[in-house]
């Protein structure tokens, strides 16, 4: 850095700007800094708990001396069936992800269906049969639901919301307040092809090697690293928001410094070379089948063996670790060895103009 | 990934930079005209492997930085008609207006697209022929050829509801305004390549000749960025001023003739209102009498506003003169979230990219 520019430190860079926006913007949906201030400042406030202070993809409750962990989430999407999976499977698959995120095994999910006057019933119908085949392959039964139908251009065709529930049956407490400093962090697979699957398909764009979405249970490489007994500290698949968002909100919430490799991040080609075309980052793309695990640093090795061995996780690395200084900031080094500060994302992407 | 990795590669920057630290006897102050170089400088960190006396200064080249707050007030205006469907480059969308942007106005009702192209915007009039499409046709003399294309497809094919605001920019003049500026302390100048591979190397043999100023013409990888900088140190150290051209696998001597052709077909040279530096001759485009039905000015009249009214400094950003983080509201009360100018907003804009990756 040149010599005239004043300390990052100095610069106060976490003060929180209001939100000046006097209605929602897409981008409050987008996963990245917008998203968070209005959680934050929006709708946290007014249900506080200690339990939604978590600020975890479950709640870890205590029912009648059961250990579970319960948790929703709701799904739009545009288009409703897209290379590599439909709105349904992402709405199964997304929930039982939760769950495991929180160390449990899914056990049941709800279903609400909010439906667009007009949608093809054949198309409601393959939808439903992919929910019921990712619930098959999960594990879970789709036990409770409901249906309600919205006038012709009120909803984007079908929204689906589904809360699930799952028992932590492995030993500890899953969540950003227990990653350590020393534990090694692994993600477990490439990034970004989700959220291209989706763009490409709705803008038509089209590149040599077609994408697909990663949308996938969690289910094996999960239970692969808890049945071997590792002791895996945190859990967080990198969704809405990529990579960057996930690893930036549990640096802040655990208060330790990550230090990150941005050359051990597994992207594909593809993947590369679609984010130089439109001006993405890779980092900052929706996934829909990986994860961010804090593991110990004793068992960061037999961790990645047992992840390989899955074809949800099979390209999976180490990318990283929790530093003892604890600022709460991720610190990239870059290929050609200098260090920048990872940041979320603004709002939504949106692609550069040249 | 071919064309991307060895111009990232790391053994070969480590060896420009030895050059570079070879060559250098004192301190220079160079400056990257576009924005994507800025982009690449920051997000690689190489202003952090340089050597401390040299200066990089982030320049004019990004187009969302430098469409004035009236156009996009203008935008926003046309955008609100219900006749009217407005169609914009992605990161046009969070640009502040006066009072927000265009993305606030989506969210208050407005017809707000993204597209990729102009003929993208094209075809959503053809789609829709009982609404009036406007496309926001800003950027330099890289965009300015798709643009006339997308006219001249309208022309031809009588398509009557397409219309364009037009807020397309020249590179040379702003590099002329630079050095002529009372505060300019650059000694040369890192062209913008993608610029130069449409215009050719003429305007840069001019400007260099004229102001006695190196300027080369620079890719935006890591190893192109390093080679454009060896090379204008080379010349500033030699006290030669010539403009060179370091990006020929991309950008032809002569450039593009064929976009300039139609560019030409459409356009005429006219002033143009830079954010932040106010009306410069002669640098920007404007529709020829024949394309004046495209135009979508007369759909609402550009607001006159108060030149005191800003608390961003980006005048100074854009010239050179200050760096992002010796703005007082860099960080605090001005962040991607909430800009308060326009380099807070592009990841191509000065401020987004210190943000961003510092």
């Amino acid at each position: 850095m040149n010599s005239d520019q004043p300390d990052a430190q100095t610069l106060n860079l976490h003060c929180p700007s209001p939100i000046e926006a006097d209605c929602i913007q897409l981008g409050h949906g987008g996963g990245g800094q917008l998203s968070s201030q209005l959680f934050n400042e929006v709708i946290a406030p007014r249900f506080a708990n200690a339990e939604l202070n978590r600020g975890h993809d479950s709640a870890l409750l205590n029912l009648a001396g059961a250990d579970v962990a319960f948790t929703t989430d709701s799904y739009v999407v545009n288009p409703l069936i897209f290379p590599g999976g439909s709105i349904g499977k992402l709405a199964v698959f997304g929930t039982v992800n939760d769950l495991l995120m929180a160390g449990a095994r899914p056990q049941y999910i709800s279903c609400s269906l909010i439906i667009e006057e007009g949608l093809a019933i054949s198309t409601l119908g393959m939808i439903l049969d992919d929910m019921a085949d990712a619930a098959r392959e999960a594990g879970v039964e789709i036990v409770t639901g409901d249906t309600k139908v919205v006038e012709r251009g009120h909803g984007d065709g079908l929204f689906i919301n589904t809360a699930g529930i799952g028992v932590r049956e492995w030993p500890g407490v899953i969540a950003p307040q227990s990653i350590q400093p020393g534990d090694c962090l692994i993600l477990s697979a490439d990034i970004g092809r989700h959220g291209l699957a989706i763009l490409a398909q709705r803008q038509g764009l089209q590149f040599d090697a077609p994408l697909q979405s990663d949308c996938a249970s969690l289910l094996p490489a999960v239970t692969a690293l808890f049945d071997a007994g590792l002791e895996v500290h945190c859990l967080r698949d990198a969704t809405r928001g990529g990579l960057a968002s996930v690893l930036v909100e549990l640096a802040e919430t655990s208060g330790c410094r990550f230090d990150v490799r941005e050359s051990a991040i597994p992207v594909s080609p593809v993947v590369t070379g679609a984010c130089e075309l439109l001006g993405f980052d890779p980092l900052h793309i929706a996934n829909e089948g990986c994860f961010v695990a804090a593991v110990a640093p004793e068992h960061a090795e037999q961790a990645l063996v047992l992840l390989r061995q899955q074809a949800v996780s099979g390209s999976c690395a180490l990318i990283g670790r929790v530093s003892e200084a604890g600022d709460g900031k991720v610190y990239l080094e870059t290929p050609l060895g200098s260090r920048r500060v990872l940041r979320r994302m603004t709002g939504r992407l949106l692609p550069r103009i040249c | 990934m071919k064309y991307l990795r060895e111009y990232r590669d790391r053994q070969l920057v480590e060896v420009l930079l030895e050059k570079i630290s070879a060559t250098l006897t004192r301190p220079w102050v160079l400056m990257e005209v576009c924005g994507g170089q800025t982009h690449s400088i920051v997000k690689h960190g190489l202003d952090q492997l340089l050597p401390a006396s040299l200066q990089l200064v982030h320049g004019p080249g990004c187009p969302v930085c430098v469409t004035a707050q009236e156009t996009v007030d203008q935008a926003i205006a046309i955008a609100g008609r219900d006749d009217v469907i407005f169609c914009s480059y992605g990161d046009m969308l969070r640009v502040p207006g006066s009072h927000q942007s265009l993305e606030g106005a989506k969210a208050n009702g407005a017809d707000v697209r993204v597209v990729y192209s102009p003929t993208d915007a094209l075809l959503v009039a053809q789609e829709n022929p009982q609404r009036l499409v406007v496309f926001f046709a800003v950027g330099f003399e890289t965009t300015a050829p798709a643009s006339a294309l997308a006219l001249a497809q309208a022309r031809q094919s009588g398509v009557q509801n397409f219309r364009v605001l037009v807020s397309h920019f020249l590179v040379p003049p702003a590099i002329s305004a630079i050095v002529e500026g009372a505060e300019n302390s650059v000694q040369g100048f890192l062209a913008p390549g993608h610029v130069c591979a449409v215009t050719g190397m003429e305007a840069c043999q001019e400007l260099a000749a004229r102001y006695r100023v190196p300027i080369v013409v620079t890719g935006f990888e890591p190893a192109d960025i390093l080679l454009g900088i060896l090379h204008c140190v080379e010349q500033l150290e030699r006290g030669d001023a010539a403009a060179e051209n370091q990006y020929r696998r991309v950008a032809g001597d002569d450039g593009n003739t064929v976009a300039r052709k139609w560019v030409n077909e459409v356009f005429e040279i006219a002033g143009q209102n830079w954010r932040g530096i106010g009306t410069l001759a002669n640098s920007g485009l404007r529709l020829k009498s024949e394309y004046e039905a495209f135009d979508a000015a007369p759909l609402a009249a550009p607001p006159v506003l108060d030149a005191d009214q800003r608390d961003c400094i980006s005048g100074e950003i854009l010239r050179g003169i200050k760096k992002p983080p010796q703005c007082p509201h860099f960080g605090t009360r001005c962040r991607p979230e909430h800009p308060l100018g326009a380099p807070m907003v592009s990841s191509e804009g000065a401020c987004a990219a210190y943000f961003s990756y510092q």
